[in-house]
């Protein structure tokens, strides 16, 4: 018998614990994809966010650090500058890098740090029960914005791509999305070319995903996606923002 | 034997390196010593002043409350902190900038235009040699040959000129301790 | 070695290099500038890192990484960093990852002043940061003690897998003294360091095959296992208690009249205070805990002479560690307090005048 399918060696063989349609597996999966088919499961450390995917350190099958939220950028400095034969990757949700870790993220990504950040964009807070994302779009609903995203009060969601894309020192960015089949192989080839980069020690990285939250939008996976292409997709456009190895600027 | 001394003047005056050499000297000379300057904002333009203590014994608080030396670079410095020297005391000052001086009658004054001499010598910055040649010629806390050795081995390679002209600063100001 | 002239900042920077510490993430704060600015310029003398970081939260979160790894790394600040600090602290001490934080206390609260004060004893020995965690707390009174302390803090650090505080003061950093340091360690015994961690830090698989899933981590979910964590936390703490008491004794006998209790540079003061009385025939003994956490409650019982009337506790804020001397006196005698505040230090004069004041009681 030919196994055409198997789990991927950088994950471990702990049950993922997310909501039914979620798509944080798939971007694990993406991931740990990457780190098999570069060799680097012997040499890779991965530091998991505050959020969802706060279990993330027992999913990944390498060494892992649980970061304080927000502050996991912080956290793959000092391990990469303290085992610079290592290569370190975050992962993290959108309240934990783009509000709370906004600072670390942006100075992490200034200084060019040598690391790979996976960022997952879903326009909303899981973990606490669907509260308002700096993501949020506007006139969207959640638990903390009832009425909808009220951007004369509280501002517009930010593009963190963008963002990150005025600092001189990033060497990849690109924001890719998961809301269907086509798009996660569009996925796969960011992720790879992010942990490529990260092998070959050319500098920051940095790739995100759109993605979705069934339970806290309360659509049901398939329209929690349409949903998705229709809203997100027009206000977070895909593509790459930034690739020095292909000379993007 | 205790000798507890505070350099006061104006941030640029070299107040804090006079207490600096005079520790530095003193700890070559085997004695304990201690050194703490004014800080912060007070560093920037302001006044500056710094505690030296040199001692046989362990010193127990590096701050000076009642000198036994004050080195004055400007009035307010006087003002500040000469009615705290220790009867007896030395009161050391630079009349280029004091014009007031000092009323007491109960501590040893020594003066003279200290800025003035600095800029005869050839160079304002030599004003805390000056000073420290005061002190010595005053009270001996330390041996010129100390001071004239530290001096030597860092600035010798670096600047013999002011080298040369800060070693005149000091046995100029040992002559003024003296007379 | 010769002694050598050092600021307080610069002597314990020098000390931690020499102990082993090659990373180094803090942020810019007076009175320990010099600290950071010494680090600057020697780390990449030793291929040492140093980091600037964007904010004293980062910094420690770069050290929580670091340590992870199982390296020697500090951090330093002065009390408004440290309360910033205060988040990555409590998870550094609920992973168990070892790592040394300077803390160049000036006053509070707020932004305060930038004076010596010892308002952070509280923080300090008590918590700070969430949770039931404790730091092993060194309390230098001199230069020399200070620079002394990096050594140590990286041996206890290691040794228990804790967050270790050297709680020095303004002072105490901006002050010179003669120093005198421990020989450095061979860049192959600095190399090898980390290895005494290498059951449980991060650290590649060497030969290719994969061994290890270290996690580097403070959240258990299950109150079950966190309830766990948190006795095995307390156990290991009941150990430091047990083996780390340190403290100094000073013109102790039975003669004293008066105890005194002062930590850090207000016992210098102090001990001027009693030298000066001592020539006016008067005893007064002094207890300096040098650690501050684990804190000697039975020495200082122990240290209560049959003449003694009274212990005096002196501290540069509004009564801190008094608290921890009234536990240790037990009522057997009153205990009183008198301090200074705002960054202002007491003179030796003010200290003799209390003490006269006491004994004439």
């Amino acid at each position: 018998m030919e196994i055409i399918a198997t789990r991927p060696e950088s994950l471990t063989q702990t049950p993922f614990t997310y909501c039914p349609g979620c798509l944080h597996g798939v971007a694990h999966r993406l991931i740990a994809e990457a780190i098999d088919e570069h060799g680097l499961i012997n040499k890779m450390a991965g530091v998991a966010p505050v959020g969802c995917s706060v279990f993330a350190y027992k999913f990944f099958n390498m060494d892992m650090a649980e970061a304080a939220h927000g502050r996991a950028p912080a956290v793959a400095t000092g391990i990469k500058r303290a085992r610079p034969d290592m290569h370190v990757f975050t992962y993290q949700g959108d309240g934990d890098l783009a509000a709370i870790g906004t600072a670390e993220i942006v100075h992490a990504a200034n200084r060019g740090e040598h690391i790979s950040v996976f960022f997952v964009n879903n326009a909303i807070y899981g973990m606490t029960g669907g509260q308002m994302a700096p993501t949020t779009l506007p006139d969207m609903k959640t638990t903390t914005s009832p009425y909808g995203r009220n951007t004369d009060d509280i501002g517009f969601p930010i593009r963190v791509c963008e963002l990150l894309a005025t600092l001189i020192a990033p060497y990849y960015i690109e924001r890719v999305s998961l809301l269907s089949p086509a798009d996660i192989l569009k996925a796969k080839k960011a992720v790879n070319k992010a942990i490529q980069y990260n092998k070959e020690g050319r500098g920051f990285t940095f790739v995100e995903f759109i993605s979705t939250c069934p339970t806290n939008w309360g659509m049901d996976p398939i329209k929690s996606r349409d949903w998705a292409k229709e809203n997100m997709l027009p206000f977070f456009k895909t593509g790459c923002y930034r690739d020095k190895g292909k000379g993007v600027e | 034997m205790t000798t507890e001394m505070i350099c006061a003047g104006f941030g640029g005056q070299g107040v804090l390196t006079i207490g600096k050499f005079i520790a530095q000297a003193s700890m070559k000379e085997g004695k304990n010593v201690s050194w703490l300057p004014s800080y912060g904002p007070e560093m920037r333009g302001g006044t500056a002043n710094v505690s030296t203590v040199v001692s046989d014994e362990a010193i127990a608080s590096p701050i000076v409350s009642f000198p036994d030396i004050l080195v004055a670079l400007n009035q307010p410095s006087i003002d500040k902190f000469a009615p705290m020297i220790r009867p007896g005391g030395i009161l050391i000052y630079n009349t280029s900038m004091c014009p007031n001086g000092c009323k007491r009658e109960d501590i040893t004054q020594i003066s003279a235009p200290m800025s003035d001499i600095a800029n005869e010598i050839g160079n304002p910055m030599v004003l805390n040699m000056l000073a420290i040649g005061v002190i010595i010629g005053k009270t001996a806390l330390i041996k010129y040959e100390t001071i004239a050795d530290d001096l030597t081995s860092y600035m010798k390679a670096k600047n013999p000129e002011l080298l040369e002209l800060n070693l005149k600063a000091i046995k100029r100001g040992i002559e003024i301790g003296k007379s | 070695m010769a002694k050598i002239l050092m600021k307080g900042n610069e002597a314990v920077a020098e000390a931690a290099i020499r102990s082993g510490c090659r990373l180094y993430f803090a942020y810019p704060i007076t009175p320990q500038s010099e600290l950071i600015e010494y680090m600057a310029r020697m780390m990449p003398k030793v291929d040492g890192t140093f980091i600037q970081a964007e904010s004293e939260i980062a910094a420690i979160n770069m050290v929580y990484g670091a340590a992870g790894c199982g390296k020697r790394v500090m951090t330093s600040s002065s009390s408004p960093g440290i309360s910033l600090k205060m988040e990555g602290i409590s998870y550094i001490a609920g992973a168990e990852l070892p790592c040394v934080i300077i803390n160049v206390q000036r006053g509070g609260p707020g932004l305060g002043d930038i004076q010596p004060a010892q308002g952070d004893y509280f923080q300090a020995t008590k918590g700070g940061g969430h949770g039931d965690y404790r730091l092993i707390v060194l309390a230098p009174s001199s230069v020399q003690e200070f620079a002394d302390m990096a050594a140590d803090a990286f041996d206890l650090a290691d040794k228990y897998r804790n967050p270790v505080m050297i709680l020095a003061d303004g002072m105490l950093g901006q002050m010179m003294e003669p120093v005198e340091f421990r020989p450095a360690k061979s860049d192959e015994e600095v190399a090898e360091m980390w290895k005494q961690h290498k059951s449980w830090c991060i650290n590649p698989n060497e030969d290719g095959d994969k061994k290890h899933h270290h996690e580097i981590n403070s959240l258990e979910i299950d109150p079950l296992v966190l309830e766990k964590h948190v006795n095995n936390l307390s156990k290991k703490y009941a150990e430091i208690k047990k083996n780390e008491i340190r403290y100094e004794k000073y013109e102790l006998s039975d003669d004293n009249e008066i105890l005194c209790v002062a930590w850090g540079t207000a016992s210098r003061v102090v001990k001027s205070a009693i030298n000066e009385l001592k020539k006016e025939g008067k005893s007064i003994g002094l207890v300096r805990p040098i650690n501050v956490w684990p804190f000697p409650y039975d020495e200082i019982a122990k240290a209560i002479g049959p003449k003694v009337k009274k212990i005096y506790v002196f501290e540069l804020n509004t009564g801190q560690m008094v608290d921890d001397v009234k536990i240790a006196a037990a009522g057997k005698v009153p205990v009183e307090f008198w301090g200074k505040v705002g960054g202002v230090v007491f003179t030796p004069a003010e200290i003799k005048e209390k003490l006269e004041a006491a004994l004439k009681e």
